[in-house]
């Protein structure tokens, strides 16, 4: 699976288990957040090298104690235009989650801008959809637009915070 | 008005060569239809019935003479030489084509303006007061915050891909005039009643469409300072709780519906409570120079009556009932806020031809500050027209043919583009306004009748806002036939209302004489100064079940 990271495709060291397959004894998987107590037994209670998948409609609620330990949370996209997956990795990050935020699904290039904002770290797309959209998309994507408005989010400043330090200049 | 900073324009001209981009991308096919089409949306072009269509954003309806001046070029290079004024303070161009869009968005950047988010799941164009920073019954001009609203939404990081469109719109005054509660936000400026601070009362879950609702009030009260981070609560929480299954459920108004307005409020306050406000509200010195490209314009100091106006009122009645109905109550004395109909009777309600609009420019530079509103009646504003100024300012326009005096009358007619243009729609609605108005040409039967409003929407999306007209017409498509369904009592403004269907559906060529018929019932009816809402609501609908004659009887 292709993986965008830093405007580049990268190599994946994580790898998403199947449903039918087994937690294996060591290395980086993700699984959803029910097979958690399988991993456990197989690996004890340690959470370094194991990610979480979540659906965008996951209850907060379940994955909060788990926040501080975590490595690494991925949020599904089922389609690019459900926005639902932005919101939850807000709120993911304002309850203090530090790993690594990886968004799966069909984004879009021109998505990037926003999901890095909304405080992912990268995008995990299929081979196929990787054919048509190109390093060099996700690449242009963040320089498009310099600067936005909205403040709060992630990102190198925003006009509002601009305008007020040429105020203080 | 609001001028463009470095940043503003920077922004705008990025976002024009990111959509060329796009262009090309859907060209050399890196981009799907379907990965292209939120995109277009975003940037307000859609596949209409003949051809694309381009909607302009015309931010809370305020535009200066010289971008009316480009509007009247775009409409003569990639149009027809003319363009559509909307419902929504917008102007829409039926004929564009694709390859053209990016150098019309090009040419709008040019003059500080775009097309963005004018269509889209994304939170569309913010409108506003038509009067507003004039109208003598204002508390507070509520442009500063529809500026700050536009900047606030405009590419939002988080609210891009909602479940459905998302319509803000905000009033100062008491008196509404600009549909708030039949927005998925509406916002009211207030003063607070112990403090005297003004804030903002907020109701969500208003809109039409095919479910019209009536929205709710979720804040009584909001410091003004906390408006960016109270709507990203609210914006959240729709974000992630509107449904996605159904698009006809996705608006907010259905999640308000369904889960209630207390665990709406309730899901709303612990989210902004979550906020750091501090991070996302803007500082008060940028709030400061938004408010200050507001400031009145340099105002003579006047009496507030015009002798040269009495005198040519006397002289003349045509002018004299064109100021009696297009004229409005200014809060400087001796200026008017005058209204310029777009709506002669037999045109299609909205258009006007380029060189209506370079006349409309040339009559705000010579008559009010070079600024001119759309309004979402689908009429033009000159905010600030001396009253010395009303009777030569009316000769020019007279001169252009658009001196009609029939703002608020029942020839004063909203209407959607209907089947004429668009490929929703079942039925056809500029014929039906065209055919209403011709019946009811005679400005002294309008005047007569008095206050009317009647809305028209050619399908049951009602972007003719027909749910809210004191009487609406809603198109439809039976059996091969188009069949119109009428409703009595609707309301857009503080008072807002959802209209009563009055029976079954009538015929295209039966709606002049059923309007007729209601007409003459209301006529019957009203009590001295009764506006035909005022009776509808003390007689009743059933007082006028006999206009309809059913279609199929």
């Amino acid at each position: 699976m292709p993986l965008i990271h830093e405007n580049k495709f990268v190599p994946d060291h994580w790898q998403r288990l199947a449903d039918d397959q087994p937690v294996p004894a060591d290395g980086k998987i993700i699984i959803p957040l029910q097979r958690l107590d399988e991993a456990r037994q197989v690996r004890g209670s340690a959470l370094g090298s194991i990610g979480i998948h979540l659906a965008n409609i996951a209850r907060i609620d379940d994955v909060i104690p788990l926040l501080p330990n975590l490595p690494l949370i991925s949020i599904a996209f089922p389609a690019f235009s459900d926005g639902r997956g932005f919101s939850l990795a807000k709120r993911l990050r304002r309850l203090g989650f530090k790993g690594t935020l990886r968004a799966h699904g069909p984004l879009i290039a021109d998505q990037y801008p926003h999901a890095l904002a909304c405080g992912f770290d990268e995008i995990d797309i299929s081979e196929s959809h990787a054919l048509r959209h190109r390093e060099a998309h996700w690449r242009a994507a963040t320089g498009s637009i310099s600067l936005g408005y909205q403040r709060g989010y992630v990102r190198s400043g925003t006009i509002l915070d601009r305008r007020a330090a040429s105020r203080r200049a | 008005m609001y001028h463009y900073d470095e940043f503003d324009r920077s922004f705008v001209q990025e976002r024009v060569a990111e959509f060329r981009a796009q262009v090309a991308r859907r060209l050399d096919g890196s981009l799907t239809e379907d990965e292209f089409k939120p995109l277009r949306l975003m940037n307000g072009l859609y596949l209409q019935l003949h051809a694309y269509m381009l909607r302009i954003a015309i931010p809370y309806g305020t535009l200066s003479s010289i971008q009316m001046r480009q509007l009247a070029m775009i409409g003569d290079r990639w149009d027809k030489g003319y363009g559509h004024f909307t419902t929504r303070q917008n102007i829409q161009f039926n004929w564009p084509k694709l390859a053209d869009v990016p150098d019309m968005l090009q040419a709008l950047a040019d003059v500080d303006m775009h097309a963005i988010q004018t269509s889209g799941n994304c939170i569309r164009n913010v409108t506003a007061d038509h009067f507003a920073g004039v109208a003598a019954d204002e508390v507070e001009d509520p442009r500063p915050t529809a500026e700050l609203m536009r900047q606030w939404s405009s590419l939002h990081p988080e609210f891009s891909f909602l479940p459905r469109k998302f319509k803000i719109a905000i009033t100062g005054a008491q008196h509404d005039r600009a549909a708030i509660k039949a927005h998925d936000i509406g916002i009211r400026i207030l003063r607070h009643p112990q403090s005297g601070e003004t804030g903002y009362e907020i109701s969500v879950g208003g809109g039409l469409g095919r479910t019209p609702m009536i929205g709710k009030t979720i804040r009584d009260f909001l410091p003004k300072a906390d408006l960016l981070p109270y709507l990203e609560a609210l914006m959240r929480v729709y974000n992630a709780e509107g449904r996605r299954d159904n698009k006809y459920k996705a608006r907010v108004k259905i999640l308000v519906h369904e889960i209630g307005i207390e665990p709406m409020r309730a899901a709303v306050e612990a989210e902004f409570t979550a906020t750091n406000r501090d991070a996302v509200a803007p500082d008060s010195a940028e709030i400061g120079r938004i408010e200050q490209a507001f400031m009145p314009p340099a105002y003579e100091r006047l009496p507030d009556e015009s002798a040269f106006l009495a005198r040519h009122s006397a002289a003349n009645a045509e002018f004299a009932q064109w100021v009696a109905v297009n004229t409005f109550g200014h809060k400087q004395p001796g200026y008017s806020a005058v209204t310029v109909s777009l709506k002669p009777i037999g045109g299609a309600p909205g258009d006007a031809t380029s060189d209506q609009m370079r006349a409309l420019a040339d009559a705000a530079d010579a008559f009010s500050f070079s600024e001119l509103r759309v309004t979402h009646h689908q009429n033009i504003v000159l905010p600030n027209v001396k009253k010395d100024d009303l009777f030569e300012l009316w000769q020019r326009l007279a001169a252009h043919e658009l001196a009609t005096a029939n703002i608020g009358l029942i020839s004063d007619i909203i209407a959607c583009p209907g089947m004429d243009y668009c490929s929703l729609a079942t039925a056809r609605s500029i014929p039906i306004a065209q055919a209403i108005a011709q019946r009811f040409a005679s400005p002294e039967r309008q005047r007569t009748i008095g206050e009317l409003g009647i809305k028209i929407s050619g399908c049951i999306n009602a972007c003719g806002h027909h749910h809210v007209g004191n009487i609406g017409i809603l198109g439809l498509e039976k059996s091969g036939a188009e069949s119109y369904q009428i409703t009595l009592g609707g309301d857009a403004t503080e008072t807002a209302a959802i209209g009563e269907r009055l029976g079954p559906g009538v015929g295209a060529d039966d709606i002049p004489d059923t309007l007729e018929r209601i007409v003459d019932i209301y006529l019957a009816e009203r009590s001295p100064d009764e506006r035909f809402i005022d009776t509808y609501r003390r007689v009743g609908i059933d007082r006028f079940r006999g206009a309809i004659h059913a279609l199929d009887s």
